[in-house]
């Protein structure tokens, strides 16, 4: 179930000077993601998907066009004003998870509550429900060298999603794990989508991966060449 | 309260990640504590001479030395002048109704330090250091109330007899008592050893006041007058005295100013080379964090990266590259100041007093105060070192951090 325009994508285009070349990767892209949508996003290496949850994330800018989030424009921001809009509205989720390998599991999922004005019992509270609804209550305690990689994705989806962002950003998430293990996370990531609305943009390689969305788009040389819908 | 939070949270990692980064941090330790021992160990030998120095005047002691004179050495003092000083108001007067005033005569001698004696232990080989032979009466002995014979006796009146300080003869050769020594042409007899709290007196050898004028030409020549005073508010009353009489062309002070400043040239000496030699290195350990640093940041670039990506600021992770260095820095420096106390403190040197030309034996002394100079040289080592990389982790774009275009 989808629902109004969560993320605008206008004309952007992405370009990066390396030496004397300009090497292009989007030109006047648009791109439309209402709220609650769950799409894929394929293509081969070097087509730019990474590039496209880069900006979707705010942690790139475009060089040109603008991108709307919930009606506001981020690509205006500045650094501060990103991180800080980051914080509240996405939540990442890495192909290689990205935790902090000094820090419990519950220290790690508590990272982003660390950047509100919650205190330490609510964050405590809070920190449990996340692991108890991806299966780790009881490893809350466990550091990541200490979990399988599985396990290391689902903290990281209790990371992404503690502070309740709108959005999930997922670049290759299952890129590291064996296909049942894989199939647990993406079942995961429908879940919340359906049941908890979350807006998903999942970048992968994997046809099987890309099944679970409810869209797949196509990326090649800068360009969605084909849209299919899944579900 | 989040800004702390996020600082907190961020330091807390960078500190924790240390030892993923064992023997390049090691190798910081290591090169700070080293800088902070050199320079502890010039600033303890400062303070341990400074200490000696300080600790021989007493400010109800007058000192008296040849108008212009800077030192005993260069002083030249004739009999007439110390008796017109018997009778100069504000000195002390002892149990006997004479007055405590003591004309003393101050002659360089040959020694042979310990340390310098070759292996094979031929004493024609070893260099010579310049020992104080000191001339004095039973005035010189009154005048100092501290002082302590702990072995044998003291010298007999016109013998060629002496009384050997504690510290020369624990660093020097051949003045067990008992033993002859040879002192210029003469050849005298160790018939005590004295102390006297721990003061530069304890680097000097006594004898009796003819017996050394006459065996080394210097008759009726002194190189100092003191006068154990009243009080210390009876320096001035001694001074305008002084000044008023054309015979005693005097500089007058207490013993107490007197050691003072010869302490504060010789150790401010000791000091300007401790300082420059430590700073030198301080570089070469600069270099050090800084490559330790900017592989922590490189190692962590992910982490980095990922912290910036959930919305931690760039200052967050700035502070705690920062702190991970002050950590490092800290840790040498409190390294370096355990091993200069465990290696140097209390361990007995001597080196030549520049003002008076002869050796004086001191303790290395490690104080809180020296200690702490140390231990800010090391922050100040870990704060340079890390602010670049510190504001490299801080500013690096998140997508060149985690190494996508």
């Amino acid at each position: 179930m989808t629902g109004q325009t969560l993320i605008h994508l206008q004309d952007v285009s992405k370009r990066f000077v390396k030496g004397k070349d300009t090497i292009t990767i989007f030109d006047h892209l648009g791109l439309t993601i209402p709220a609650g949508d769950f799409v894929a996003v394929m293509g081969p290496s070097g087509s730019g998907k990474t590039t496209l949850l880069n900006l979707l994330g705010g942690i790139d800018q475009p060089t040109e066009g603008a991108i709307t989030f919930d009606g506001a424009r981020v690509d205006t921001l500045t650094e501060g004003q990103l991180a800080r809009w980051r914080a509240h509205n996405v939540g990442f989720i890495f192909q290689f998870y990205n935790l902090m390998p000094t820090l419990s599991a519950a220290r790690n999922v508590e990272l982003p509550l660390l950047l509100t004005a919650f205190g330490r019992s609510e964050r405590k509270r809070r920190v449990e429900a996340a692991l108890s609804l991806v299966g780790l209550a009881e490893r809350a305690n466990h550091y990541p060298r200490e979990m399988s990689g599985g396990q290391q994705q689902r903290v990281a989806i209790a990371r992404a999603l503690i502070s309740d962002p709108k959005l999930l950003l997922c670049d290759e998430p299952t890129g590291d794990l064996d296909r049942s293990t894989a199939d647990e996370i993406l079942a995961m990531l429908q879940l919340l989508n359906r049941e908890m609305g979350k807006t998903i943009v999942m970048v992968t390689h994997d046809p099987e991966a890309a099944k679970y969305a409810r869209r797949t788009l196509h990326l090649d040389k800068g360009r969605f060449t084909e849209r299919e819908m899944v579900a | 309260m989040r800004a702390l939070n996020e600082i907190a949270v961020v330091t807390t990692i960078c500190i924790k990640s240390i030892p993923q980064r064992f023997w390049t941090s090691l190798s910081t330790v290591v090169a700070v504590s080293l800088v902070v021992t050199v320079l502890l160990a010039f600033l303890a030998m400062a303070a341990g001479f400074q200490q000696t120095l300080r600790g021989t005047g007493a400010k109800d002691m007058a000192i008296m030395l040849r108008a212009g004179a800077q030192a005993e050495l260069n002083s030249g003092i004739v009999r007439n002048q110390a008796r017109l000083i018997e009778e100069a108001p504000g000195v002390l007067k002892g149990p006997d109704g004479k007055p405590l005033v003591s004309p003393e005569l101050y002659v360089i001698v040959d020694g042979i330090k310990k340390s310098t004696l070759p292996a094979d232990g031929d004493l024609k080989k070893a260099p010579r250091a310049n020992v104080t032979l000191r001339g004095l009466g039973p005035a010189g002995i009154a005048v100092r109330p501290g002082l302590k014979i702990v072995e044998g006796r003291q010298f007999n009146p016109g013998t060629n007899e002496l009384l050997v300080g504690r510290a020369l003869q624990k660093d020097f050769v051949g003045f067990n008592l008992g033993d002859t020594v040879k002192l210029g042409n003469s050849s005298w007899v160790v018939v005590g050893v004295f102390e006297l709290g721990g003061s530069v007196f304890e680097s000097e050898l006594w004898a009796d006041t003819p017996v050394v004028q006459d065996l080394f030409h210097r008759q009726n020549v002194f190189q100092s007058i003191r006068a154990r005073l009243t009080g210390p508010d009876a320096l001035g009353a001694l001074k305008d005295y002084v000044a008023n009489d054309p015979q005693l062309k005097l500089d007058v002070t207490t013993e107490a100013e007197y050691y003072a400043q010869q302490a504060s040239r010789t150790s401010d000496l000791i000091q300007k080379l401790g300082w420059p030699l430590a700073i030198a290195m301080a570089f070469g350990a600069l270099a050090g964090a800084l490559n330790t640093m900017y592989s922590s940041v490189a190692a962590r670039a992910q982490e980095i990266a990922t912290l910036r990506c959930i919305g931690f600021s760039g200052t967050s992770s700035f502070l705690g590259t920062l702190a991970e260095s002050l950590v490092l820095s800290l840790a040498g420096g409190v390294v370096g100041a355990l091993f200069t106390w465990v290696a140097f403190d209390g361990l007995t040197g001597s080196t030549l007093s520049g003002a008076s030309f002869s050796q004086i034996v001191f303790t290395f002394h490690l104080t809180p105060a020296v200690a702490l100079q140390g231990i800010v040289l090391a922050l100040v080592v870990g704060f340079i070192g890390g602010v670049l990389p510190a504001w490299r982790a801080a500013r690096i774009p998140i997508v060149e951090a985690y190494g996508t275009p």
